[in-house]
């Protein structure tokens, strides 16, 4: 009984510290990244070595900051929303599988279950864009809206094309089933996903809710101080969140030669966030039009291909 | 259903839990429909459904509750907040949002509920069943449904399809019916505005500080 209670207690720690900090391990990675992408250096002071030390200095200065409230905002909800799309993201990591046998929890509907907790993340933002009582954060309140309901449908599609491959919804039990040959066989899935994921995070090139040079910030602009840097946590949870759950369902989790299982992992995690900020520099932002177009038009048939696809070579085998 | 029934008293943990999230299930819900504020009305439904997963949750229908929190939290509730604020969703309470039918409204709720309550007391006071963990996991889930309910799951396809047939034909503005006379009575319709004036302008609110606040900022956005 004790030993039960402190082996869930050690793997909520684990998790906690990990939700902590592998989000600044890739907001420093895009500092770097994009600087050397864009011939600059990026941050070189904080910490003496390659300002390794930066976004620690960054959350201090939120920290001193002004809370600013807005006087016509809605109060409680203004409050709530960084809560809101910070939270899910927390939650989602307990189920998520890192090596054989260590994960939090294994849920049976494991893979429902990630879907349906990172839906109710976008509704932070939506709250945050109705309750700064600002046009431009109502705009972008809105977009994130329109954004989520399209990009909903080929990310749930995509997902349950693997969960049909594996015969599970157990994201532990997809990764044990996973094989090599997976690879080219849910390949349109794969990028389907991973494409409607990074829509859903709102990253670059699918920022227009954000849209700084034309809605400021959208729903964030009216955040100051420690609530938005629980906002710019959750953008980097969520590219962990996105980069982990694509790894688990498309490339295999764990599985690899020669290094240890959890390494695999945290390499696939680690290298599909560097492909999340690659994608953010090399893009234009797309037009709220061309998004619903590339949704609708672009992923949900190419979801619907690879569930026929994977319903067929899954009856042939 | 066994009919070997267990005491009451003292309540297990799982019935405490129900019953508490029944008891947030039920305020929230009341809460939709009192409170005078329209966006927290669609937040509260939030709440709603949440307690209502959780209650499927403690039942061990673990892949209902998931699929409740995607489907109603993360598309219905999504879309309806897109729709209010696509139309009026004014910070601070709003007037008018009461219907004339509220009483009967009302009455129409209490009566169904309390059929539906005096039903299952009646049919289910002396029924239990005994919780595992798993019974309503996705295999079992989906056996049922593909093998016993494959039938009443089939027509419900075809309603859904009908449904969307239906949304497309209304949303396509190129589809048209051929002859004119119908064609001037037809768009009429779409063209008047798309909420009815509002006869309450924010002031007729009354309490000074609150009807200040849906006033002084919010003027672009009320579009009314």
């Amino acid at each position: 009984m004790v030993s039960e209670v402190l082996d869930i207690a050690v793997r909520l720690v684990v998790i906690v510290v990990v939700f902590l900090a592998l989000p600044l391990v890739v907001g420093q990675m895009e500092h770097k990244a994009m600087a050397h992408m864009q011939s600059r250096l990026g941050p070189m002071y904080a910490g003496r070595f390659h300002g390794w030390a930066q976004l620690i200095a960054d959350g201090v200065k939120f920290v001193q900051k002004e809370d600013v409230i807005p006087a016509a905002a809605d109060r409680r909800v203004f409050a709530l929303a960084p809560a809101v799309a910070l939270v899910p993201y927390l939650v989602v990591l307990v189920v998520i599988p890192v090596g054989p046998g260590l994960f939090g929890v294994d849920l049976d509907a494991g893979l429902f279950f990630v879907l349906a907790v990172m839906g109710v993340g976008v509704l932070g933002a939506i709250m945050a864009g109705w309750a700064s009582a600002n046009k431009y954060s109502m705009l972008g309140g809105m977009r994130a809206a329109a954004q989520l309901v399209s990009y909903e449908l080929p990310l749930v599609l995509a997902a349950s094309s693997v969960a049909m491959a594996a015969g599970t919804l157990s994201l532990n039990g997809i990764v044990e089933q996973w094989r090599w040959w997976w690879l080219p066989w849910q390949a349109i899935g794969g990028v389907v996903f991973f494409v409607a994921g990074l829509a859903e995070l709102r990253r670059p090139p699918f920022d227009m809710p954000i849209a700084e040079s034309e809605i400021i910030m959208g729903p964030m602009t009216e955040y100051t101080g420690l609530r938005f840097a629980l906002f710019m946590l959750a953008e980097y949870a969520g590219i962990v969140v996105l980069s982990a759950l694509t790894t688990v369902l498309f490339l295999g989790g764990w599985h690899g030669p020669l290094l240890p299982g959890p390494v695999w992992t945290l390499l696939k995690v680690l290298a599909l966030a560097f492909v999340v900020i690659w994608v953010r520099v090399s893009y234009p932002r797309l037009r709220e039009d061309q998004l619903q177009k590339l949704a609708w038009v672009g992923l949900v048939p190419l979801a619907l291909l690879q569930l026929a696809l994977t319903g067929v070579v899954k009856l042939a085998l | 259903m066994t009919s070997q029934v267990p005491d009451l008293w003292p309540p297990s943990a799982q019935e405490v839990v129900f019953l508490l999230l029944g008891v947030v299930a039920l305020g929230s819900a009341l809460l939709v429909v009192t409170t005078r504020q329209l966006v927290h009305a669609a937040l509260w439904l939030v709440v709603c459904f949440g307690a209502l997963a959780g209650g499927y949750l403690v039942l061990t229908a673990e892949f209902v509750a998931w699929v409740q929190v995607l489907i109603y939290v993360g598309a219905i509730v999504v879309l309806l907040l897109f729709g209010i604020m696509l139309t009026r969703a004014p910070i601070g309470r709003s007037a008018g949002l009461d219907s004339g039918n509220r009483v009967t409204a009302a009455t129409v709720a209490v009566g169904t509920a309390a059929v539906l309550v005096t039903v299952v007391v009646q049919g289910f006071a002396t029924a239990y069943t005994p919780l595992e963990p798993g019974g309503g996991a996705a295999a079992t889930l989906g056996a049922s449904i593909f093998r016993s309910w494959v039938l009443p799951f089939e027509a419900l396809s075809v309603l859904l399809l009908a449904a969307l047939i239906g949304a497309i034909v209304l949303s396509r503005t190129d589809i048209r019916p051929a002859n004119p006379a119908a064609d001037a009575g037809g768009p009429a319709a779409p063209t008047t505005p798309p909420h009815p004036p509002d006869p309450a302008p924010p002031p007729a609110d009354g309490s000074g500080a609150t009807a200040g606040e849906t006033g002084s900022g919010r003027v672009s956005r009320d579009g009314g």
